[in-house]
Formats: C-alpha cells, structure tokens, sequence
C-alpha cells in the first residue's frame, strides 16, 4: 500500500486498491465544505468508491481518513463500522424506511442528539429542506422530489462528517432535478463537510462540483476543477469520457514563448496551440478543441478547409460536422447557434473553410 | 365435545408458536441475508417436514426420544421422565414439525427488505438491536404474523405426528384431532362434528386473519 501521509489533514482522503468484480485504483481526496464529483461510466466503481467510504463495502486494500480520523486502514487493521463513522449518505433510490412518516425518518439519524431535542431538531431539518407541514406523511405519499429532500434530510441529521451522494438527481424529471439542483447550492452554504457527489451526468457534476473526479475500470484517471478537466484533459481516455468530439493526432512544430503558442503540425494544416512547451519539438501529440473552439471562419486563425458532412440540430445549437480529408480520416465537430447556421446556408456537401481558436486546442501525451 | 383435548390443542399450539417466534426470526433472517456454502441444503433439510410423513419423522422422533437413545436418556437424566408420551415431547415433535411453517415465510419477509434500507439504517448510525427493532421487525411483520398464524393453526390441527409421538393419553397427550379419531372409532359421530366445526372455525379465523394483517399492512404504507 502506497503510505499516505494523511492523517492529519482535514477532510476526506482515500486510497483504495482492490482486484475484485469492480477493481479498484482509486486515490481522492475532498477538503472541508469541498464537493467533489466523481464521474464515469457504469461500472467505472465510482458507486463503489462512496460504498467504501461509507464502509458498506469492504476492500482489498486501502486507507481512509476523514477530518484526522482513521476510517480504514487495512495494513493496520483498522475497519470502523459505518455506523461509527459518522456519514450521511444519500442513496439512489433514497431507501426510506417505508413504514415511518418523514419525520420519522429523521429521527432515525438523531440517535446522537437527546431525545428531547429530537422531535425539534428534525423539525428544523424539514424546514431546511422545504418540508414543513408535511412530516407526517409517509415516504409512499410523497412525491420523487420530496422524498429525495427527506432523504437529505435524513443524512443531515447524523451531522455527518462527509456527505455522500450517491446518483440523488437520476430518480426525478427534469424540472424537479433543477430545483433540487438549486436547493443542495443553498445547503452547501450553510454545511461545512466534504461532499461527495456520484453522478454519470457530466452536465450535472460541471455544474455542482468543485471539482471532478473522471474514474474508468475503478482507476481515477484525472482530478481538477469542472473547466480544467473539460478543456485540459490528461490523455486521450479522458478526453473521450469527458465527451470531447474533437480528438486528433498532430506533431509538434515548436514553442513561440513570446506569442505564447505551441505550434503543431495536422496533416497538411500547421495550426497555433495553447503554449505547451512541456511537449519535444517532433513529438507526435492528441490533441483535443472542443466543439465551442471551432467556427465558421471569423479570422484568418488556423483555418482548415472541408467538406460539411452532416449537420445536427441540438435545441438551440447545430452540431456540424466537417470531414477534412488532408488531415484525418475522422470528422471536426463545431456548434454554431441555429441562426447562424440558418445564416450561412449550411448544407451537407458544402465546402466551408472554419478557424480553430488556438488557445482551446490542447496537447495530451499519447497513451502508451 | 372434549374441552380437556381442545384445551390442551390449543396449549400445545401456543408453546409451539411461541417457541418458533425467535427460531423463525434469527434463522429466517439469517438464511435471507447470508449465503454459504451448503445453503441450500440446510434450507432442503428445513423444508423436509413439508414433504416427509409424519408417521416417518414421528417415527424417528420416538426412538430418539426413547429411553435407549443419548438424547433420550440425558432427558430423562434432565427432568425426570420420558420425552416420548408426554407432553413435553409433542412440544418438540411440533416444533420439529412446524419448522418450515415458520421459517420460510419469515426468510421470505427478510428477503423483502431492501439491502439499501438495511444500509440506511446502518449510516443513520443506528444500533444492530434498534436496526431490528425499529426497521427490521415491522416491515418483515406480515410474513412473520402469518408464519405464526401457520404454524398454530397447523400445531391444532396435527394428528400423525402426535398419534406416534404422544399416543393418545387424555389430559397429556390427547389432542383435539386425535379426540375426533377417537370419536369416531366408537360411532360417536355427533362429539366427532362438533369438534370438526370448531376446528373448522379455528383455522378459518386464524387464515382469515393473516389475510387481513397483509392487507392492513399493504395500506399502512401508502
């Protein structure tokens, strides 16, 4: 086991290794009042990951602190039971306990407090998630929206040391999820723990998170800040889990420092990037734009010519497709505004010249 | 009518039933929730009863409660008489009897307790006692309100198994069935349908019952 000096440090720290039906590599971390999200695939172990923390699956290998105390450390022996260890998890299904009322359900996670103050705290904790007036109605009678309040409710009222979320958004339609989004904003303000979010929806984590967490095959393959991670994947595997279309091969040219790019040859086409000087000058390099980077020509930065081979309407947007033959064998991806598009013309079979913005193309190292 | 044999069906029905209230409980709720290996077996011996004469397993029962037998004779050695043709026997030979009766419908109602509220309870920080108490007992009611429901109703209605276990001693062994058989070995018809009826109307209540507790239960949860 890899030593991890953690105990002393606040919030939540994790390292797991496990070679079970779901393998696990996976090192995260989540600073007081911090949500991390951790995003992957089905089956990336990112369910098992909060599983784990909550000690409701039992690993291989690994250690766990939370706020200095030691949760997990399997070379010690130390495993705490989840009951002793202090977390509120929220679960997919919320899995309330059916035959008590919401108030109930609550109180179920006062046992700490005096039982005088149970009935008042669980009062407030209604209140907190916009529930009064209807504590005492059993989980079946509440609508999806509110049982997942209660259910937050409920994980609040153990004063957990983390707060882990486990997919809480998936069971409810799309305005209820909004809603819900905005209300765990406002609790985020007044609680101060490590939260964990687990989520498949790379819209839903960019949103809430602090910072992400990409897993794949229970290995973390890149941890940052939403932007960071969305722009500045670490390798091609992540690129693709955070649903960039644009992912191609080039080489490098060379480093400008001053005008601060890097440049890269694509096929026939030499195109300015952001400034990665890391990269040796011949190095063949991924590198990925998003679709928001690339555009019907407005300046003379690195245009490439091709041919539109499909257009997309998304809601407001157009996804285009480009097939650049003197370059790659695999289409560029662009979104330009219905209107835009409406204004140009665009037709499959058109010829169009489009710019990449330099600074949104990034190099990845290949993988191995 | 035979109130002494009624009285002593409906003794015999209750030690059962009351005995096999935690038996039920700890090895339903064990077999619901653990997987081992010979699992299955174990279940297959449980349910054997359900399939097995009970002049077979009364049969064997006799001669492990004789006085030849270990167990008979530490028995004996225990209390001071015989297992076989006493009451305390046809308790045991019921319990034995009944295993399946209570159990499977207890595993059952186990089963149906979501392992995710299971870990709820346990992430609310609750103890293993409270998680049973508060969570656990009150969903798997229905199942084990009708497995106790079975299991007295089968106890009173009992006759193979008891006929070889117990004979036919009144005041000590003499059960309501065997008071029926009786009857009608000496043409005492008219003793033999009242008893019929009354046993009739015991196992249609406590049938009915079970099937007004689930439906009561249905509803408590919306």
């Amino acid at each position: 086991m890899t030593d991890v000096a953690m105990t002393d440090s606040a919030g939540l720290n994790v390292n797991l290794i496990d070679d079970g039906n779901i393998p696990l590599d996976a090192q995260i971390s989540c600073q007081p009042g911090e949500l991390l999200a951790l995003v992957g695939p089905s089956g990336s172990g990112k369910s098992t990951i909060l599983r784990t923390i909550a000690g409701l699956n039992k690993p291989r290998q690994g250690v766990i602190h939370c706020n200095g105390d030691i949760w997990l450390d399997t070379d010690k022996g130390v495993d705490v039971s989840t009951r002793q260890r202090h977390v509120g998890m929220v679960f997919q299904n919320y899995a309330l306990f059916p035959h008590l009322n919401a108030r109930e359900n609550i109180i179920e996670g006062l046992g700490h407090v005096a039982s005088s103050e149970r009935s008042g705290r669980a009062k407030e904790l209604l209140t907190l998630v916009h529930l009064s007036g209807l504590g005492e109605r059993k989980p079946a009678a509440l609508s999806g929206g509110q049982q997942q309040r209660v259910a937050v409710a409920r994980a609040l009222a153990r004063d957990p040391k983390v707060l882990l979320l486990d997919e809480p958004f998936s069971a409810v339609d799309q305005a209820t999820r909004q809603r819900l989004y905005r209300e765990l904003v406002e609790l985020r303000q007044q609680f101060g723990m490590p939260m964990v979010l687990v989520t498949h929806d790379l819209d839903e984590a960019t949103m809430l998170a602090d910072r992400l967490c990409i897993l794949r095959h229970g290995r973390t393959l890149q941890s940052g800040p939403p932007f960071d991670v969305l722009a500045k994947p670490a390798n091609k595997e992540v690129a693709r889990l955070v649903d960039q279309k644009n992912i191609f091969q080039g080489t490098v040219i060379g480093h400008e420092a001053d005008m601060g790019i890097t440049t890269i040859s694509w096929g026939d086409f030499t195109l300015s990037a952001s400034y990665q000087p890391d990269f040796q000058v011949g190095k063949v390099v991924d590198w990925v734009i998003p679709t928001s980077h690339v555009g019907v020509v407005f300046d003379d930065e690195n245009v490439v010519s091709g041919v539109v081979s499909g257009i997309v309407r998304l809601g407001d947007m157009v996804t285009v497709s480009v097939t650049i033959k003197e370059a790659s064998s695999h289409p560029l991806f662009m979104s330009v505004p219905v209107l835009e598009a409406k204004q140009r013309n665009l037709k499959a079979g058109e010829t169009i010249s489009v710019s990449l913005i330099s600074e949104g193309i990034h190099l990845m190292t290949p993988l191995a | 009518m035979n109130w002494m044999a009624l009285e002593l069906s409906l003794k015999l029905a209750a030690w059962t039933t009351v005995l096999l209230l935690p038996i039920g409980i700890l090895v339903g709720r064990f077999l619901a929730w653990r997987t081992f290996r010979g699992k299955v077996f174990v279940e297959a011996g449980l349910a054997l009863p359900l399939v097995l004469p009970p002049t077979v397993l009364g049969f064997y029962m006799l001669v492990a409660f004789s006085a030849t037998s270990p167990f008979g004779q530490f028995y004996q050695s225990l209390v001071g008489h015989s297992l076989a043709f006493s009451f305390d026997g046809l308790v045991v030979a019921s319990v034995i009897f009944n295993l399946p009766f209570a159990i499977q419908p207890m595993q059952r109602a186990f089963e149906g307790i979501s392992a995710e509220v299971r870990e709820a309870a346990a992430c609310c920080g609750m103890s293993r006692a409270r998680i049973l108490w508060r969570i656990e007992l009150p969903l798997a009611w229905p199942g084990i309100l009708s497995a106790l429901v079975l299991t007295f109703a089968h106890t009173i209605g009992e006759f193979g198994i008891v006929l070889m276990v117990g004979g036919n001693i009144p005041g000590e062994t003499q059960t309501i069935a065997i008071a029926i058989y009786d009857r009608v070995q000496i043409f005492d018809n008219a003793s033999a349908g009242l008893m019929s009826v009354v046993l009739l109307l015991i196992s249609m209540v406590a049938i009915s019952a079970t099937y007004l507790s689930a439906s009561f239960v249905g509803r408590r949860h919306d």
